[in-house]
């Protein structure tokens, strides 16, 4: 279990490695804007931001595959809400027709749509998992939500949690290990019986789990203290995000995008349909 | 000059049984203090008491003048009393080195520049400048250890205290951490507190506390107490190796001088014997 590694993070040096977290943060939700602009069956506006994926990968210095693996995670949900368009989207001309069955074109069209749309959204949000580390993630959103401080939102506080949160994964994972190789010395077994068995194998393993992790919270939270943390009061911060030509560029591209989907918006591929 | 102070210190965790019973100690500025005892002696409550995170029932623990009696004197107490904990794992708040040591004198309030110098000396002082961009989860025990040692040491302590902090490490990693703590001690003039159940650990030591049952039992030079042979077992301690063997060397009929403590100074003596 040692190998999980959390996240996908690609660590090399590249164009978009050395973006300023903040920016990449802006740019996908911003690229993610510009999916959902595209207008249902204007699939043109689609290749645009297929192209901008392409483009950024080859920016990021990402082998293709590694964008493209992270589609797996989400594919039996990507299948679920295509089917789900092919078999309750009933309007327009019949092609297929069998007893309750009805398929459409318009609803194999949106059935198309979807799973575009999904897919692109993905492989845009996993180019910042893959060329950004959790932590800068983590460092990029407190500096984004600082403006939430004014209305009393704990930023600095949600912000330590995140890290902390992430530089206890390994940890867990480990401990996680060890109590699983403690319970099978033990003569647990993991690896037989039906699903509601194996699910209920794993009590044993959860609840010391769980019973560690409070102990460790106690413990950090003693270290914490004994290094003077309290709260974000007078906190000086080390590390400085600077901005620089790159995410200047980043952004225009970004841009260019929006205004490109919005263009592409205008050209419309099915006339027939609807 | 004190510079730390416990005054008929009692401290209970639960109003009825007291884990520490009127105990009075005075440290020295640049002294080399070690506290032993077996589990449950009350030497770790002993280590939090010494910066507030424990705050006495009566008595009272002085630091620099500062008590951890007054709420707002706490955090001047924490700045001059640095404690390093048992497991390095718990204690590491950040996912890359030099952020984790950053922690402290951001908590401080340091300015930027400040931090850098302090993130140089402090990992300089333990010796892992090598590690500083690298992430503590692929170091070993005492590796971690030793940053975890490093981020007290960036707060400017007057006073460390290690509490059990060799205790979850190989030989290798105890050895590591202990020469860094002593070189402190000479080369910083930092004063030194070790907390733990391994007589090995009083040798260099320049006073000894042998706690028990919440009172100090035996006080002294690390010879001095080496002296009670039987005392110290009848503590539920064990006597280092070496002088257990020096000993068992002696009652053979070897013509060995008493108080040999460590395994060179045995050595040097058997090789002296001829």
């Amino acid at each position: 279990m040692k190998d999980v590694t959390f996240g996908q993070y690609f660590p090399t040096k590249s164009f978009v490695h050395n973006m300023d977290a903040r920016v990449k943060i802006l740019a996908v939700i911003a690229y993610i804007v510009a999916v959902f602009l595209v207008q249902t069956y204007h699939f043109l506006g689609f290749l645009a931001c297929f192209a901008f994926v392409v483009i950024a990968t080859c920016a990021a210095r990402v082998p293709f595959g590694k964008v493209l693996r992270s589609i797996k995670g989400i594919l039996f949900f990507i299948v679920l809400s295509a089917i789900l368009q092919v078999f309750f989207n009933t309007d327009g001309k019949v092609v297929f027709e069998w007893q309750f069955i009805k398929i459409t074109e318009s609803g194999l069209l949106s059935a198309g749509f979807i799973i575009a749309r999904i897919t692109l959204i993905v492989l845009g949000a996993s180019i910042l998992t893959l060329t950004t580390s959790p932590v800068e993630i983590a460092d990029g959103l407190e500096s984004l939500l600082s403006p939430l401080k004014v209305i009393k939102f704990p930023v600095h506080e949600f912000a330590l949690i995140m890290s902390i949160a992430l530089r206890f994964i390994p940890t867990l994972l480990d401990e996680t290990d060890r109590i699983i190789k403690a319970q099978k010395a033990r003569g647990a077994d993991f690896e037989s019986g039906n699903l509601f068995k194996r699910a209920k194998a794993l009590i044993p393993v959860l609840i010391p789990l769980l019973i560690s992790s409070f102990r460790r919270a106690d413990e950090l939270a003693d270290a914490m203290d004994a290094r003077c943390y309290s709260g974000s009061k007078n906190r000086t911060k080390y590390k400085k995000m600077t901005l620089s030509w790159r995410d200047v560029l980043g952004l225009l591209i970004i841009a260019n995008l929006i205004a490109g989907v919005l263009l592409l918006n205008t050209i419309y591929l099915f006339p027939w349909v609807i | 000059m004190a510079i730390l102070t416990l005054e008929n210190v009692s401290f209970s965790y639960d109003k009825r049984t007291r884990a520490i019973k009127n105990v009075s100690l005075q440290v020295d500025k640049g002294e080399y203090i070690a506290i032993i005892g077996h589990n449950g002696s009350g030497k770790s409550t002993l280590s939090k008491l010494f910066n507030g995170l424990c705050v006495p029932d009566a008595g009272e623990v002085t630091v620099d003048g500062f008590s951890s009696r007054n709420k707002k004197d706490l955090f001047e107490i924490r700045k001059r009393v640095g404690v390093v904990f048992q497991n390095p794992d718990n204690q590491l708040v950040a996912s890359i080195v030099e952020d984790d040591v950053a922690f402290g004198p951001e908590n401080l309030g340091v300015e930027r520049e400040e931090i850098g110098k302090r993130i140089d000396f402090a990992l300089k002082a333990v010796g892992m400048e090598k590690f500083r961009h690298s992430s503590p989860t692929r170091l070993s025990g005492g590796q971690k250890q030793r940053i975890a040692i490093a981020g007290v040491l960036a707060l400017n302590p007057e006073i460390l205290v290690l509490d059990e902090s060799t205790a979850m490490l190989d030989p290798q990693g105890r050895e590591e951490v202990l020469s860094v703590i002593r070189k402190l001690n000479k080369e910083q003039g930092v004063t030194v507190i070790t907390v733990s159940h391994y007589m090995d650990e009083i040798v260099g030591a320049d006073r000894v506390f042998v706690m028990n049952d919440g009172e100090i039992a035996l006080s002294g030079t690390p010879e001095e107490i080496f002296k009670q042979k039987e005392k110290i077992t009848s503590l539920g301690l064990e006597n280092p190796v070496c002088s257990e063997i020096a000993q068992k060397l002696i009652d053979r009929g070897l013509n060995l001088p008493d108080g040999i403590l460590t395994r060179e100074k045995l050595l040097e003596e058997l090789c002296a014997l001829k």
